[in-house]
């Protein structure tokens, strides 16, 4: 930006904050957790971190505005009140300068230079937030992963995969992998594979326990299906879904006793 | 609540959207669990079939009323390859992807009406319903 417009700016730095702080205070933000006070201080900051970025110039050089908008953005606060922050500062900036008796040319030409100071900054609000999204919905993703398929051993050869959820082909394959290698790691005789937890069966997921079965049966080792809830056994035969290569029970309990009797063991109460 | 609802399929996590909106209109007008199950697993096997061959597309579900009937109407619809020989895909057991090939005559198992109309190299188009009982 040049100098003249830089000075009219600053000089005119006490009109700008007062118009500027009349017009963010509407802004209603619905994050309870934030106080008038925390508010009026963030503002404050907002405010002068603006100015200090017309004096001193760019974005990248300082940084100091970046963090800002990672720690707003952080702190839950919408995206609205940074792009609503900056947009009312231009505007108010703007209409500040244009008041003063300039020629046309003149306000053009402060007019491209506000935007082009503007619009950078804006760019790396939209960047900063975007990027912080991403980052949360990776995060969670392999949330989601760590707590897919464990394989857990219940008794001596027996062990249980409980899953929950639905079941998309990265979990399928994992499901697959945790499944072979527990059945090694364990030396399972038995595994029950319980889907209480799964809401569809439709083809694919069939399709995949299927198949985990098969390698399981590969293995040595038998694989029972538990936790078939009365609709999903009505949609698996309309479906026309052959399960008859592997045992399955309705219930956790009866696939478990199933279990126990492949393996020759008993649970016996002791007087 | 007449209007359609529709929503996009071009990855895996908006077939269990297409599902969960399945489930919802389902339960709003009134069918039972086990119809609630199958309209959703025939509306998981009609997006999967759009996002496996087509890549993408949409499912729309409307509420449908004939002759005092109550019923739920799905429309799958894509701009694919179209399918070249319909017989065949309703055949059980015919995949082209390695699957168990029991999806689209399974889907018309589940539900009460069915349609299919495709064109090759321009799209596919299934509507399927299920009536209120």
């Amino acid at each position: 930006m040049n100098a003249a417009i830089i000075d009219m700016i600053l000089n005119k730095r006490m009109e700008i904050d007062g118009l500027w702080s009349e017009e963010i205070a509407d802004y209603k933000s619905t994050n309870r957790a934030i106080t008038p006070y925390m508010r009026e201080q963030l503002n404050n900051e907002f405010l002068s971190l603006l100015f200090n970025h017309i004096s001193q110039g760019d974005i990248s050089a300082d940084g100091t505005l970046e963090r800002f908008f990672d720690k707003v953005l952080r702190a839950n606060m919408p995206l609205e009140y940074l792009t609503q922050g900056l947009q009312s500062f231009r505007r108010i900036v703007l209409e500040i300068i244009t008041e003063e008796d300039i020629q046309k040319d003149a306000a053009f030409e402060t007019y491209r230079e506000v935007d082009r100071w503007m619009d950078p900054i804006l760019n790396s609000v939209v960047e900063n937030s975007s990027r912080l999204w991403e980052r949360t919905v990776s995060i969670q993703k392999s949330a989601l992963l760590e707590l897919s398929a464990p394989l857990i051993p219940v008794f001596q050869h027996i062990s249980v995969m409980p899953l929950i959820g639905t079941i998309d082909t990265e979990r399928a394959k994992l499901i697959m992998e945790n499944l072979l290698e527990g059945v090694i790691q364990y030396r399972s005789q038995v595994v029950l594979i319980d889907i209480t937890g799964v809401p569809v069966v439709d083809t694919m997921v069939a399709h995949h326990i299927i198949q985990a079965a098969d390698a399981v049966r590969l293995l040595g080792s038998t694989c029972i299906l538990v936790g078939i809830r009365p609709e999903i056994a009505q949609t698996i035969v309309s479906l026309g879904i052959d399960l008859s290569l592997f045992p399955t029970k309705s219930t956790l309990q009866k696939g478990m006793a199933k279990a126990l009797e492949i393996t020759n063991q008993q649970i016996v109460n002791e007087k | 609540m007449d209007i359609q609802s529709c929503v996009e399929v071009c990855n895996e996590w908006d077939i269990v959207s297409a599902r969960q909106l399945g489930r919802n209109m389902a339960k709003e007008l009134g069918f039972g669990n086990v119809d609630q199950a199958r309209i959703t697993t025939a509306i998981s096997e009609l997006a999967r079939n759009i996002y496996l061959y087509a890549g993408s597309g949409k499912i729309c579900l409307e509420p449908v009323e004939q002759m005092g009937r109550k019923g739920l109407r799905i429309i799958a619809v894509d701009n694919g390859p179209g399918i070249r020989d319909i017989r065949k895909v309703m055949e059980d057991g015919y995949t082209t992807s390695g699957g168990l090939g029991a999806g689209l005559p399974g889907v018309k198992r589940l539900m009460d009406e069915f349609t299919i109309d495709s064109t090759i190299n321009s799209g596919t188009e299934i509507l399927a319903t299920k009536w209120l009982r």
